[in-house]
């Protein structure tokens, strides 16, 4: 496999080979010595046109942990803002010679587009709506540790919030409909995306009533300029009625599992804190994220391209 | 080979790292993911049998991510690693099945320093088939079978298979 960009370009042999992959790297981490020399030699650089703070920390973590070479692109010190096109900046980096580009854009389609100009590995670490697939493999991961399983036939995850601009669903819905989990999308009529009917989703806009047969909840952050575009009336009334607190929490079945993929708007979605939920999963969400992202650089980069 | 063949050879070997080791205290057996776990498990069994007073650990190492080769050929991670004890002062006794060119023994004494600092790291294998790269040398052996570069040696309970150009041999 030379990229990441999607789920469907990994399938779900793809995704069940990175699985199983990350059970080694998650051992790596717990050792004394948390690192492996595997990726000598390589390096890997971090091209961020968005602001991330665990995706790209997780990947350099990641890269380190395994011995490659780090570089921080960082856009607002760039040849970017002196007007910099996008293609003459990924063939200056590729040009320095390196393996793999882990690259956010705010455009869809960036990681497929800048593929034609290097050929260094691309890991999509977002492309606007689109995917985020290093972020389902992290979800998929998780839930699979938390229930012992690597078959999720029969789960039901509840999704929750603004569906519509989030490719954290996108990667999330393909990913654990591969591993036969039963998805439930919750959200307003204005935060769904138009051809939802197509996904392999069931569709509901009142949380209360599908708590009860929810295994896995995960919530998504509502980013607040959506109020402003008037997509939402109010955020009050958002959090009232899509938003977590305690009566809802409540109502979950006692081994439901809870999730987010950060950063949380507290007060908005998540109106409890997340210490105080019983199955929480945050925390193993992030922690898991650099045992992900290591199995996905060494199943990119261990095997040489034959040029 | 044959499988009553391995069994003697696991006992003999047991038998040998207790002598070796003037009993079984502070020994750890560690079997290299994943030819060699089985054959640690069974080594551990049959110490247990001739030191009944004192537990010995048995873990597994997967040197997959410390080889050298990584890039050079398809890389297949085996399974996690287990280490269940501290090897810091312990007298490591690797377990593998086949030992040949010695890189993988190489990159299982670099996992092996990510855990600790052992006393000593003492090797036991049941095959040694020759034709070493590096200056490895195993404290135990089953059988030394010479061997091609061209042959494939497939262990398991049942005993030896060397397959070869000219055929199968058992």
């Amino acid at each position: 496999m030379k990229h990441l960009r999607s789920i469907s370009e990994l399938g779900l042999e793809g995704l069940t080979r990175i699985l199983h992959l990350t059970e080694s790297m998650a051992e790596v981490n717990s050792r004394p010595v948390p690192k492996v020399p595997a990726l000598r030699g390589k390096t890997v650089v971090s091209l961020f046109f968005e602001d991330s703070t665990r995706t790209r920390l997780s990947f350099e973590t990641a890269a380190k942990r395994l011995s490659a070479e780090t570089m921080t692109f960082s856009v607002s010190t760039s040849s970017v803002n002196k007007g910099e096109s996008l293609r003459d900046t990924i063939e200056t980096i590729s040009d320095m010679g390196v393996h793999a580009l882990v690259v956010r854009h705010k455009s869809v389609g960036v990681p497929w587009q800048i593929a034609k100009w290097t050929n260094a590995s691309i890991i999509n670490a977002g492309d606007g709506a689109h995917q985020h697939p290093t972020q389902a493999l992290v979800d998929c991961y998780t839930v699979c540790e938390a229930l012992s399983t690597k078959d999720l036939s029969g789960v039901h995850l509840t999704i929750v919030g603004d569906i519509k601009h989030s490719r954290v669903a996108r990667s999330n819905i393909q990913a654990f409909s591969m591993l036969g989990a039963k998805i439930t999308l919750v959200a307003p009529p204005t935060l769904l995306p138009v051809n939802v009917s197509h996904w392999p989703v069931t569709v509901s806009s009142d949380l209360d009533s599908v708590l009860g047969s929810t295994d896995v909840l995960y919530m998504l952050r509502l980013q607040s300029e959506r109020m402003a575009q008037g997509l939402v009336p109010s955020l009050h009334e958002y959090s009232t009625r899509f938003g977590l607190d305690d009566q809802r929490v409540a109502k979950l079945p006692s081994r439901s599992l809870v999730m987010h993929p950060g950063p949380m708007n507290r007060g908005v979605e998540m109106l409890i804190d997340p210490s105080e939920i019983p199955n929480s999963l945050i925390h193993r969400q992030v922690s898991n994220g650099v045992s992900v992202r290591m199995a996905v650089l060494f199943e990119l980069l261990s095997v040489e391209e034959l040029s | 080979m044959s499988g009553p063949d391995i069994a003697r050879a696991i006992s003999r070997i047991a038998h040998e790292i207790v002598e070796r080791n003037h009993g079984i205290e502070q020994v750890v057996l560690v079997g290299l993911q994943r030819g060699g776990t089985w054959i640690a498990d069974a080594l551990g069994e049959r110490i247990s049998a001739i030191e009944p007073h004192v537990a010995i650990p048995v873990g597994s190492l997967d040197p997959t991510m410390h080889r050298d080769d990584i890039g050079l050929r398809p890389v297949v991670a085996g399974s996690v690693s287990r280490i269940p004890c501290d090897i810091n002062g312990a007298t490591v006794v690797l377990v593998d099945d086949v030992l040949y060119t010695g890189r993988t023994v190489r990159a299982a004494l670099e996992g092996l320093n990510n855990f600790g600092r052992p006393r000593a790291v003492q090797l036991a294998v049941l095959v040694d088939r020759g034709h070493r790269e590096l200056p490895i040398r195993p404290d135990y052996v089953g059988k030394n079978l010479p061997t091609q570069t061209t042959d494939d040696v497939d262990v398991s309970v049942d005993g030896v298979i060397v397959t070869s150009a000219a055929g199968t041999s058992v």
